[in-house]
């Protein structure tokens, strides 16, 4: 990444079980997936001068990280919950990033855990925008729905395009032992689920999930030191659309053509240096929207990409090789940043990825509100 | 109003709990639904129509806002039909739609278009219909501009 002192690597990785986890606490699934992490990267809890967190969405505790601190037994110098919804996983990234710049400490710990599945989901039902309720607009999928009814209106997106995202992440979360859903569906499948909100069925929709996931920052020279390859944060992009969704000036646009943009020209690469995406992928519609955004395809034509098998392994782009939020678990993109890394060192087994250099990571929250875009390379991955 | 269609064939006992909290800032809008108008705030400055209330233009940031009737015409930007019951109270009403409008005067607004006899779609006329659910309170939903 340009602009800065030092480069920055994720050098540890980690989570717990997904989908359903009945016994363990946000705060259980918080330190577990940390302390997975650490023991991934080959360090303690001793080595850590951070603690960031994004918020439980189910519950929205206060001064969050400063718990998960304790939980921990650390005392560290940087600590903060950001509340940039999805975006976030990428925000805390930045943060971190800066901190250290500062001076202010060399490892970091990102964290996200929840159990709105043993716990409430209650949030995830609420009404939408002020007065939504006498509207009858309920729930996040009638929202996204909302946008996607105005991109497929605008570029002609189908229902049956839509149906083959929902169809690749499936197929990938299939080779992945941890995710929730691992049953391959067809397109017959996927039409004939109940609706849930026009255009969506049920297929269209994550799962509300239980678990967690966490990752480690640190510096280059550091990351030389440990157990495993260090996989280099080569560019980071925010974009933030913003405003109560449906008042937004264009509803269907996300934040990833602007994220992109930036992340793209941070790391000084393109969209051809990418090898895989991992895109939040709440709704089908979402990948979609931001691959037309990236520049990867035209607008109106991702639907088409995925539904000629581009965007499954061994495709041009593969997309989602753990099953995303669509498969894997309806975490809120923690997940992503874990697999990239993963694919990127080389250990998918079965869903691994040929040789991968660059992977992305699309993380977006709200209703399509704030967008943040990640590139990550091995080392040496396309001309640092 | 001789423009604006209220209806109470409907049943919408029980609806005052979905309404919003009625404060000092939102009470003329909920006040002119209950007396059959819709209102929205209009900036004194840049003359732009605004909703949610604020006490301030969201455009230019004058504090000169008013409140003045408006027709509430306008078009479908984007709806759904919904299926999942999320509300005990909208049971006797599922499906329903719930459409996304641009009104003619700027803002969009949320609302519900129940008893639809054929499905509307993106760039329909819509005109607004004022539910009433007791003396006191009522609400905005849209049904197309030709019923």
């Amino acid at each position: 990444m340009r602009n800065k002192r030092q480069r920055y690597c994720i050098v540890g990785v980690g989570n717990t079980a997904y989908g359903h986890t009945p016994g363990l606490s946000q705060t259980a699934l918080n330190v577990l997936a940390i302390r997975a992490a650490l023991e991934d990267a080959g360090l303690t809890t001793k080595d850590l001068h951070g603690v960031l967190t994004k918020a439980p969405t189910s519950t929205f505790p206060r001064m969050w990280a400063p718990q998960i601190a304790e939980a921990l037994r650390v005392k560290p110098n940087i600590v903060g919950t950001l509340d940039q919804a999805g975006a976030t996983n990428i925000g805390l990234i930045q943060y971190a990033i800066s901190c250290i710049e500062l001076g202010q400490g060399e490892v970091v710990a990102i964290a996200y855990g929840d159990n709105p599945r043993t716990g409430t989901r209650e949030n995830y039902a609420r009404a939408r925008g002020g007065d939504g309720a006498v509207a009858g607009l309920f729930g996040t999928p009638s929202s996204y729905a909302l946008a996607a009814r105005r991109r497929m209106h605008e570029y002609g997106t189908t229902k049956e395009q839509l149906g083959h995202v929902a169809m690749t992440h499936r197929y990938h979360a299939s080779l992945n032992p941890n995710a929730v859903y691992q049953d391959p569906i067809t397109l017959d499948d996927y039409l004939n689920a109940r609706w849930v909100a026009e255009p969506f069925g049920l297929l269209d929709c994550c799962p509300v999930s239980d678990g967690g996931a966490a990752y480690i920052v640190t510096t280059e020279a550091r990351a030389k030191e440990l157990k495993k390859a260090p996989i280099y944060i080569r560019g980071i992009g925010q974009s933030h659309p913003s405003w109560e969704f449906f008042r937004r000036p264009d509803l269907a646009a996300s934040g990833a053509a602007e994220s992109g943009r930036l992340c793209f020209a941070s790391a000084g690469m393109t969209t051809a240096d990418v090898d895989f995406c991992e895109i939040y992928d709440c709704f089908t519609i979402v990948p979609v929207i931001t691959l037309e955004e990236y520049g990867f395809v035209p607008r109106g034509k991702a639907g088409a990409f995925y539904q000629e098998g581009h965007t499954r392994l061994g495709g041009k782009l593969p997309c989602n090789t753990s099953g995303g939020l669509l498969s894997e678990t309806g975490m809120p993109g923690t997940q992503l940043v874990c697999e990239a890394v993963r694919q990127l060192r080389g250990e998918c087994g079965v869903r691994q990825v040929k040789n991968p250099a660059v992977g992305l990571v699309s993380q977006q929250g709200g209703i399509l509100t704030t967008h943040a875009t990640m590139l990550l390379s091995v080392e040496g991955g396309r001309l640092q | 109003m001789n423009t604006m269609n209220t209806m109470s064939t409907l049943n919408f006992d029980g609806f005052g709990e979905l309404f919003p909290e009625i404060t000092e800032l939102n009470k003329p809008y909920w006040d002119g639904l209950a007396q059959g108008e819709v209102r929205l705030q209009k900036c004194g400055a840049c003359g732009k129509y605004q909703y949610p209330a604020e006490t301030f233009c969201y455009e230019c940031g004058a504090q000169k806002m008013a409140w003045v009737k408006v027709a509430a015409e306008g078009t479908v930007y984007s709806f759904i039909v919904v299926h999942q019951l999320y509300h005990k109270l909208l049971k006797p009403f599922m499906p329903y739609t719930v459409a996304i409008v641009q009104m003619d005067e700027g803002p969009r607004m949320l609302a519900a278009m129940l008893g639809l006899k054929s499905p509307i779609a993106i760039g329909d006329r819509v005109k607004p219909c004022i539910r009433v659910v007791d003396n006191e309170r009522a609400f905005l939903t849209y049904v197309p501009a030709n019923e």
